[in-house]
């Protein structure tokens, strides 16, 4: 099968059971994403297809032939991390760090859901236009995400820093 | 989880080429049948993706929609008409799983879905639905959530879906494709009480693939959906309400719809206790003894005892606060 794996085109011939999730760590080398549950509970497995976060512990590779993916390794540009990234470390945004790639792509995912006005079960006005990620609306849209070392405090400053409705303004 | 052969589907009659087999499944977002493949539970030997099938949604010439069985809960829950005049279908769809499920997750697999029963998934226990005739170690087992109406000898499981939950409350009919054709089936004929096949689940005959959901115009008054977990955010309900409520100037009750997720082996439409509502004075007494009504004949098991009580104070608390809302 042939698909697009952090803008690099790759070609895999595997086994029709494999998972996505078992494609990217055992087949392409590329174990940044994590296995934790395995069933779709803990979103350690978040990737991002076509620039939309899925678990990819629930997908059958075969379904994703073709498509774009983007892990955590594809999220920094080459040395310098990607904005989310540096926030995690200044935050202090875990602690094992196994959740972590999850928790990147995840939010990843969520601010591009954000921006294009996707609600929320927690959303006061559903056909309001225009977003934003209020403290409320950043812990239901991360709820799909565990972390077991109770890092949360730290996972939602960053991310509310990064992409927050209060967050200060930063440069490109 | 058991070898099988992988087909693409582009449209509905390829679809139904490969389909047609005893041991072939359709495959949607693969959030559970992945799952219950990697469990054994399902050992399909055909699986035939149908995720490139029935993605629209489409505006019905009746005033109601009709929404591809492709669509993915995500983008139905953002589609602006299904925002603003179908917000019970969204807020109930935001209510289920997490992003990312929702993300892969297609209308027609949330219909299509099994429960999450535990014992049901657990290979070493007695499962009727699983292995018919083998008994069930729920129903003296740890069966706190599980059903308290409908439920049978042979199965006390639950219907784990939030959106059908908001489908049943507004009647829509689901638009299945077979080998004899297509037909349509009432919301309230495809999911079936347990009795004594709880493995048959849907009125969905093998071989036959939803195609679509057609919501009918949108009923006159305001809707709420309320679901109650164990916690805040990506849990299945306890006992969960969708209601629609239209009560005249008068404070008399026109038109009510109601129906409880969490609580049946299927979307449990509250009709006796929307039968007791409508011509009444729309007041906290009228919920409650309709609430009441409605759970007179519920069945606890060992555990779920609480459900009777939540289930009626919800359905009162949420009718209450639609009523107000309309006032």
């Amino acid at each position: 099968m042939d698909l697009t794996v952090n803008g690099k085109p790759v070609s895999a011939e595997v086994d029709i059971r494999t998972s996505l999730l078992d494609l990217l760590r055992e087949h392409l080398d590329l174990p940044g994403t994590k296995k934790g549950c395995n069933q779709g509970a803990c979103g350690a497995c978040t990737v991002l297809v076509d620039g939309v976060r899925i678990n990819s512990c629930l997908a059958l590779a075969v379904q994703y032939q073709g498509r774009s993916i983007t892990t955590v390794e594809g999220l920094a540009d080459g040395d310098t991390l990607h904005p989310l990234q540096a926030a995690f470390i200044e935050h202090d945004g875990f602690q094992c760090g196994y959740c972590t790639p999850g928790q990147l792509c995840s939010a990843v995912g969520m601010a591009d859901e954000l921006a294009r006005g996707v609600p929320s079960y927690v959303t006061d006005v559903l056909a309001a236009d225009t977003l934003s990620l209020t403290h409320d609306e950043l812990r239901e849209r991360m709820s799909g995400n565990l972390c077991r070392c109770g890092a949360h405090n730290g996972i939602v400053a960053a991310i509310a820093a990064t992409y927050g409705a209060d967050r200060p303004a930063v440069s490109a | 989880m058991t070898p099988f052969t992988y087909f693409r589907a582009d449209d509905t009659a390829g679809a139904l080429r490969t389909g047609a087999g005893a041991d072939a499944r359709y495959l949607g977002g693969g959030t559970n049948l992945v799952d219950l493949m990697r469990e054994g539970i399902e050992r399909p030997r055909t699986l035939v993706d149908v995720t490139a099938v029935s993605t629209e949604i489409e505006d019905d010439a009746d005033g109601g929609l009709v929404i591809g069985a492709g669509v993915t809960n995500t983008a139905l829950a953002s589609d602006r008409r299904v925002r603003t005049r179908y917000p019970l279908v969204a807020r109930a769809i935001l209510a289920g799983a997490s992003a990312q499920i929702r993300n892969m997750a297609t209308v027609g697999g949330n219909l299509l879905q099994r429960t999450r029963c535990t014992y049901f998934y657990d290979e070493a226990a007695a499962c009727n639905k699983r292995v018919p005739g083998s008994g069930c170690d729920a129903r003296e087992g740890f069966n706190r959530i599980h059903a308290i109406l409908g439920a049978s000898s042979a199965c006390v499981a639950t219907h784990p879906s939030d959106l059908c939950i908001a489908l049943a409350a507004l009647d829509a009919e689901v638009t299945v494709v077979g080998p004899d054709g297509e037909r349509r089936i009432a919301f309230a004929d495809l999911h079936l009480l347990p009795g004594e096949t709880p493995e048959r689940e849907t009125s969905v005959r093998q071989g036959e693939l939803i195609v679509a959901v057609h919501l009918p115009a949108p009923p006159v008054g305001r809707s709420a959906y309320r679901k109650v977990r164990d916690r805040a955010s990506y849990a299945f309900a306890l006992v969960s309400v969708a209601a629609v409520l239209d009560v005249g100037e008068d404070r008399v009750v026109r038109d009510v719809r109601l129906a409880l997720g969490g609580v049946a082996h299927k979307p449990w439409r509250a009709t006796r206790a929307e039968a007791m509502l409508r011509g009444r004075f729309a007041d906290e007494a009228a919920f409650a003894a309709a609430a009441a009504a409605e759970l007179a004949d519920a069945a606890p098991l060992r555990d779920n005892g609480f459900k009777i009580e939540l289930a009626r104070r919800t359905i009162a608390a949420v009718l209450y606060e639609l009523a107000g809302e309309a006032a």
